[in-house]
């Protein structure tokens, strides 16, 4: 009886112990790289390490300006090409799509989401690098001249550029971005559904009226989950995006977003000085953009939940 | 009339349309990835390590960087399994209920899921330096750790919550303690749940290079101890690739293939296993 007792004891305080463990992690990432990041950040302003535009750490220059640019412009990409199919992915899946049919695309889903980065870029490398530079590109400057933006900028391009970076990255959140958006549906009150079909509204009639603006802070919330996803993606993004240090001009000009950055230099930071202290920043950058989107998206998901259970 | 049906009819074919294209999305990269990958594929590859030359184009394979993976993984995977089970069952009803900590915990959880992976491995490197080691098998596990770490609690705690309230209920009133109840009733309801929650986070975890990129280096031969560096598949990939000559990228394919086969092993068996396992569980 002793003993059962003891069990219960000690087990309870491992798993609580644990869990505050847990629960202070992300504190001690945070504090690790807040602590690693201070010699850049009282050697120069916050202002002219984010707004600077000239990185270069052997003269000890670093201005995050070009990169922080490239992370923001290949991400939005990437969810203006995810976002509305992966909403009207959900909504088939939620409301029009046969038991049978979810059981195949559900699993194709969970698939799509485990492939290693490594092998989206590779397939990024494969087949959209030479698309982009052979047709897309020569393509745009023909047709699109009258839109600085959407052409390359000498008339061709290597097709590792931002477009290609925001496809590869808009394959890769599409199943995160699904998942969550249908889940969301599917907690949409089947009676309401019936409601608006009974007064003889059409089936769109009822997504867009009754399903869609019930779901609509959760829906909101996956893309937000989906944005930040895609704003830390690394290996993938950094495989076919070019890596030029400069602010990317079109769609067709390479950029160099945040994590390339922090991947390509790990290895030599230590021979340059403060040139650690900078890298660690930009972890700390995309931390806490990423913390500050997935606290509006749990908030968001919660106020969710709650008009869900009503 | 009609153009309510017309309407109907254009979002219908639209939605489709998505579907198709994500589901065609995957079949592409899955049959470029094969078509590319099994051309450099030899028995080679993943029965050698890499010899002399490996990577100006002479013979060799990938097995350091495919044993790698595997160590790395599975060390993590361990690793994440001994936080992430106790802390699914604190979430439960029988433990934290709905206290502030418990919520506190769930926030954490959730905020974890989103950090990116090259943010842990940036935060391990630093973790290294701070205890004086360098690159490392215990290092990339350590790193991969925190990445596998809220994938699995969040799946182990979907399992959990999942089991019955009246069945726990049952253990308490014949006197079981919680932890009786917990290893007894919840573990063993739970069970398809969480291996399926532990094998999709070893998936992830053989996947992932941002996080190992600093933490556990590279090398052409295999780990001895922990301490000593180590080849993971998705690095393999990534340097081959790099290099310029065709036959070395042309392995750069083959092992991409070797790793997606593996993802996909994981995945078919993590399925088949929940389906087996489950015929214990009460409904």
């Amino acid at each position: 009886m002793r003993l059962r007792i003891l069990t219960e004891r000690l087990t309870t305080g491992w798993i609580v112990a644990i869990s505050v463990t847990v629960m202070l992690l992300t504190a001690v990432v945070a504090a690790a790289l807040v602590h690693r990041s201070l010699p850049i950040v009282e050697g120069h302003s916050l202002g002219a390490l984010l707004g600077g535009s000239e990185w270069r750490p052997l003269e000890g220059k670093f201005g995050f300006r070009p990169f922080i640019v490239g992370t923001v412009w290949v991400t939005v990409l990437a969810m203006a090409l995810a976002v509305p199919v992966c909403l009207l992915a959900a909504i088939y899946l939620a409301e029009y799509a046969r038991d049978a049919t979810r059981a195949i695309v559900r699993p194709l889903l969970d698939v799509l989401a485990g492939i290693p980065s490594v092998v989206h870029g590779l397939f990024g490398v494969l087949l959209l690098v030479p698309l982009v530079s052979d047709h897309l590109a020569p393509w745009a400057a023909r047709h699109l001249a009258c839109l600085p933006g959407a052409t390359p900028q000498q008339g061709y391009s290597t097709g590792y550029c931002l477009l290609t970076g925001a496809i590869v990255l808009a394959m890769m959140v599409a199943p995160v971005i699904i998942s969550i958006a249908d889940e969301v549906l599917r907690g949409v009150p089947v009676a309401m559904r019936e409601a608006s079909l009974a007064v003889g509204a059409t089936r769109w009639e009822t997504v867009k009226h009754v399903s869609v603006r019930f779901a609509a802070p959760g829906l909101v919330a996956s893309v937000v989950l989906g944005f930040s996803r895609a704003f830390g993606e690394t290996m993938a993004v950094l495989m076919v995006v070019g890596n030029v240090a400069m602010s990317p001009k079109s769609l067709f000009d390479p950029a160099y977003p945040l994590p390339a950055l922090i991947a390509n230099n790990y290895g030599e930071m230590m021979s340059i000085p403060l040139y650690d202290s900078a890298l660690l920043l930009a972890a700390l950058i995309l931390m806490v953009t990423v913390l500050a989107f997935n606290l509006l998206a749990q908030g968001v998901l919660v106020v969710a939940r709650r008009r869900a259970a009503q | 009339m009609r153009r309510r049906a017309v309407e109907e009819g254009f979002f219908r074919a639209l939605m489709v349309l998505a579907v198709a294209l994500v589901v065609v999305g995957l079949l592409l990269i899955m049959a470029i990835i094969t078509a590319k990958g099994v051309g450099s594929l030899s028995w080679e590859m993943i029965t050698q390590a890499p010899q002399g030359g490996y990577y100006l184009g002479k013979s060799g394979g990938v097995l350091n960087a495919i044993l790698g993976s595997l160590a790395l993984a599975v060390g993590a995977t361990a690793l994440a399994s001994i936080f992430a089970f106790p802390v699914c069952l604190y979430l439960q009803q029988d433990y934290a209920g709905q206290s502030r900590l418990a919520s506190f915990v769930r926030t954490s959880l959730d905020l974890l899921w989103g950090i990116p992976s090259i943010v842990y491995g940036a935060f391990g490197f630093t973790v290294l330096l701070y205890l004086g080691m360098r690159a490392s098998l215990l290092g990339g596990m350590i790193a991969l750790t925190l990445v596998e770490l809220p994938i699995m609690a969040r799946a182990m705690e979907e399992a959990v919550r999942m089991v019955s309230q009246d069945l726990k209920e049952a253990s308490y009133a014949m006197g079981g303690t919680r932890w009786e109840t917990m290893r007894k009733i919840v573990l063993r309801q739970a069970l398809p749940g969480i291996l399926t929650a532990v094998l999709l986070a070893f998936g992830r975890g053989i996947g992932d290079a941002a996080s190992v990129l600093f933490t556990a280096g590279y090398t052409d031969s295999l780990p001895r101890t922990l301490l000593d560096p180590v080849a993971s598949l998705p690095l393999a990939v990534f340097f081959q690739l790099g290099t310029p000559f065709p036959e070395v990228q042309g392995r750069a394919h083959a092992s991409a293939f070797i790793l997606l086969v593996i993802v996909l092993i994981i995945s078919v068996v993590s399925r088949m296993m929940g389906a087996k396992v489950s015929k214990y569980s009460v409904r």
